[in-house]
């Protein structure tokens, strides 16, 4: 291209040159954050949990422990708190709660369950009414700490209204039967979940609750109108 | 109609096939939208036949289908006029065009009539991946992956043997990292968090990387087509905007990284580059007023006609620089600080910036490359806007607007009540949703969704009728 003489600023190769630059540095610098990333995020295991190494994402395993959702003093919002609170909102690894009436789900077979429920949760669709640690559709409840959800437990109305003594029991006749336990006018369909479809999502979402969200929902049913269960319409 | 087509060019031709498929869809987009819409006010319409989440899939799914299929004809279309010759394998071209639309169809029909799976690989692999916006099941993933990559090969291949302009290296280098990241949307893992991650690198930096920078190189070639802009400034324009766009927009990904189980110096790293990415869109606002005017004033100078050769194109194109800054800038900029969106994430107030960036950044532009299309077919100099065109824009810009508030108040409500007062929980959902002021934007966004869809009725006409306007100039 012949061209009188210009000032850089608007010549083209300049631009062009700033362009490649700029986007090779972005690049450059996600990549290098994702790899950090993927360290950071990948799933624990048991010896984890033997070793009380709090991981953001835990082994498949937590569902033989009982999980709570507790202000973390150092990290100033709430976390997941598995296996009882040693008073700061850190993990302690020890306290366990049944599931479906066992607590010693090997690291197989808890895998096992947790990849049934997630491939349960992409084949159903759940995240086109719901969202999943936030993300998804916004006409149903996010089910990022569902399994903490108070209407789920001993006070809550679900054991009682699907007839069942425990929680993850309730969660899982709900599921196979939505439409049987209406608490509102905007129910959930049946979405054909079998019994063992049903337990699998269970342990799915018990596992999605003790993904460490930097203190995602906030206040998650701590505030006392938001988990007395109001009437409904 | 074919018979009478005045394209110089198959591969625009191929274009228009592609702008009337994207055309189609667009309207099953809507009226799977207001069946969405009315299941918010009457939850037991169609309950268990065909539910929201159903309706909502095919909405944006179509949504998303639509824009792709008109970026590909929009890049088919301009070749001709950029590079100086027919494309050269528009042979494979056109079947591939034929492969990708009976492709869709059958995705779609197996949307609606089989919906859901059991929880198994086949399930993933031939009914519904179930991620949000990528739902179309994995042997439709590595079909439109094929296709693709012929699209690009025969795109490259021209582009090597005709002339190379600036608009054509952008467009090029651009597709060919859109359908890159079209990968990270096709494996499984039972880490969600993991999933999650990589979803948003097809979502995020789709339409807020590299479809923007689509825009800015059709929204160049439109400039110069329409208004006479020069090429060597518009081009100078467009590799700043590349620079800004892909300089904010790469690492604003990390605006979806504070919550999904992501370190926290995601925080930092979004909220800095996120909040630069309205900067661009300013930019490319300013850009399209400017040279407007500038080469309004020079015809007006030499005291020829000041009008632009297509009047509703140019009206769409304005539009689009107005909305992608509203929509994808101001909307987008108004919850991407982790302070904000922790109460912000995941309500009404998220689908308000989804319906209004997705359509001030991508609508418009693919309906001005529809103007564009109709006007090279019938051979018209100086295409005129009709009565119909005035509605559509109208019509349709009014009622996505409109959606667009009635949704922000609603994700008011719900982010007080919901989220600040009540803890996000089961129940808060429900207090928050069955308050009035839910309820009432909820009406709301289904009148203006049925104002929109009217517009849509005049642009369909428009499109098939414009041609005939008698004051068009031939
Ligand atoms: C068509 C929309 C739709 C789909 C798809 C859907 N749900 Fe629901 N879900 C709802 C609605 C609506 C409610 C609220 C029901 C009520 O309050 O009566 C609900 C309630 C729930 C609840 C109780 C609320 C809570 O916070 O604990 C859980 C758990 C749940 N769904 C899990 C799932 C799972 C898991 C899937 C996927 C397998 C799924 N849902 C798919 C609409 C849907
Ligand atoms: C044309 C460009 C854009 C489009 C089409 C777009 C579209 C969308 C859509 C559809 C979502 C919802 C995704 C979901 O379903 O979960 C979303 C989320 C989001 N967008 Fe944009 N966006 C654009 C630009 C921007 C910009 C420039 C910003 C910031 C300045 C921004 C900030 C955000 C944030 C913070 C979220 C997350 C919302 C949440 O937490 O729920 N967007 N965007
Ligand atoms: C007839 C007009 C329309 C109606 C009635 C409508 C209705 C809806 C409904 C009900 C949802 C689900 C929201 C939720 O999960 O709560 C939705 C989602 C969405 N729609 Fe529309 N829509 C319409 C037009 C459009 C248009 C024109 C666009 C873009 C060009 C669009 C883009 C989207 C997007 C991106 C989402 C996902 C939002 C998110 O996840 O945040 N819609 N729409
Ligand atoms: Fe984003």
């Amino acid at each position: 291209m012949s061209r009188k003489k210009v000032s850089v600023w608007s010549d083209n190769r300049f631009w062009q040159r700033s362009a490649i630059w700029v986007t090779g540095f972005a690049s450059l610098l996600l990549i290098w954050l994702t790899f950090d990333t993927m360290g950071q995020i990948s799933m624990g295991n048991q010896k984890d949990i033997d070793n009380h190494i709090t991981k953001r994402v835990p082994s498949a395993t937590v569902i033989n422990y009982e999980v709570e959702y507790n202000m973390n003093q150092n990290r100033g919002h709430e976390v997941p708190v598995i296996g009882g609170d040693d008073g700061k909102g850190n993990s302690l690894f020890k306290v366990k709660e049944k599931f479906f009436g066992r607590d010693d789900y090997t690291q197989k077979e808890a895998n096992a369950l947790l990849h049934l429920g997630k491939l349960a949760s992409q084949a159903k669709n759940c995240m086109d009414c719901h969202t999943l640690l936030g993300n998804g559709a916004y006409y149903a409840p996010d089910l990022t700490k569902a399994w903490l959800d108070p209407a789920w437990g001993k006070n809550g109305p679900m054991q009682a209204m699907t007839g069942k003594n425990t929680k993850e029991e309730a969660m899982a006749e709900f599921l196979q039967h939505p439409g049987k336990y209406p608490t509102h006018a905007r129910m959930m369909p049946n979405l054909g979940i079998t019994p063992k479809e049903a337990i699998g999502l269970v342990a799915f979402l018990k596992h999605m609750s003790t993904i460490d969200t930097n203190g995602f929902p906030r206040g998650f049913g701590k505030i006392k109108e938001g988990v007395v269960y109001a009437k409904s319409k | 109609m074919q018979s009478q087509s005045n394209f110089k060019y198959e591969s625009q031709k191929l274009g228009s096939w592609y702008f009337t498929v994207a055309m189609i869809l667009f309207g099953a987009q809507l009226v799977l939208g207001l069946v969405a819409a009315i299941q918010f006010i009457y939850p037991s319409f169609l309950y268990d036949i065909l539910d929201f989440s159903i309706a909502r899939m095919i909405h944006i799914n179509a949504l998303v289908v639509w824009m792709l299929y008109a970026m590909i004809g929009s890049v088919y279309y301009l070749l001709p006029d950029e590079t100086g010759i027919e494309t050269v394998g528009i042979g494979i071209g056109k079947l591939l065009f034929w492969v990708l639309t009976l492709a869709v169809t059958v995705v779609i029909l197996v949307f609606v009539f089989i919906q859901v799976g059991p929880a198994t690989q086949a399930t993933i692999w031939l009914i519904t991946e179930g991620r949000e916006y990528i739902e179309a099941p994995r042997w439709a993933d590595i079909g439109i992956v094929v296709v693709v990559v012929g699209f690009l090969i025969n795109t490259f291949l021209t582009a090597m043997k005709g002339r190379r302009t600036g608009i054509m290296t952008v467009i090029l280098s651009d597709m060919i990292a859109l359908a890159g990241l079209y990968l990270a949307g096709m494996y499984f893992t039972d880490n969600i968090s993991m999933d999650q991650y990589w979803w948003w690198w097809v979502i995020h930096l789709w339409v807020e990387a590299t479809w923007e920078v689509m825009v800015g190189a059709l929204a160049a070639y439109a400039l110069i087509k329409i208004v006479g802009a020069k090429r060597e400034i518009v081009e100078m324009w467009l590799w700043i905007e590349v620079a800004m766009l892909f300089g904010s927009g790469i690492l604003g990904l990390g605006h979806h990284y504070f919550w999904i189980g992501t370190p926290e110096y995601w925080w930092e790293i979004g909220a800095l580059f996120s909040s630069l990415e309205p900067l661009p869109l300013i930019g490319m606002f300013i850009h399209v007023l400017y040279d407007w005017g500038k080469e309004k004033g020079i015809k007006e100078g030499s005291g020829e006609d000041t009008t632009s050769n297509n009047t509703p194109a140019l009206i769409w194109l304005i539009s689009n620089g107005f909305g992608n800054f509203l929509g994808a800038g101001v909307w987008g900029f108004f919850h991407t600080l982790p302070q904000v969106n922790i109460y912000t994430h995941g309500t009404q107030f998220t689908a308000a910036h989804g319906h209004l960036a997705f359509f001030g950044a991508y609508a418009t532009i693919l309906i001005a490359m529809f103007y564009m299309a109709v006007q090279g077919k019938y051979g018209i100099k100086k295409l005129r806007a009709t009565f119909a065109s005035k509605m559509a824009i109208f019509l349709i810009s009014f009622g996505v607007l409109g959606m667009g508030v009635a949704l922000t108040i609603a994700g008011y409500e719900q982010v007080l009540i919901a989220r600040a007062q009540l803890g996000a929980t089961w129940n808060a959902f429900f207090v928050a949703q069955n308050q009035m002021w839910m309820s009432q934007a909820m009406d709301w966004r289904l009148i203006m969704g049925i104002v929109t869809t009217v517009g849509f009725v005049y642009l369909v006409k428009d499109l098939l009728t414009i041609s005939k306007n008698p004051e068009n100039v031939n």
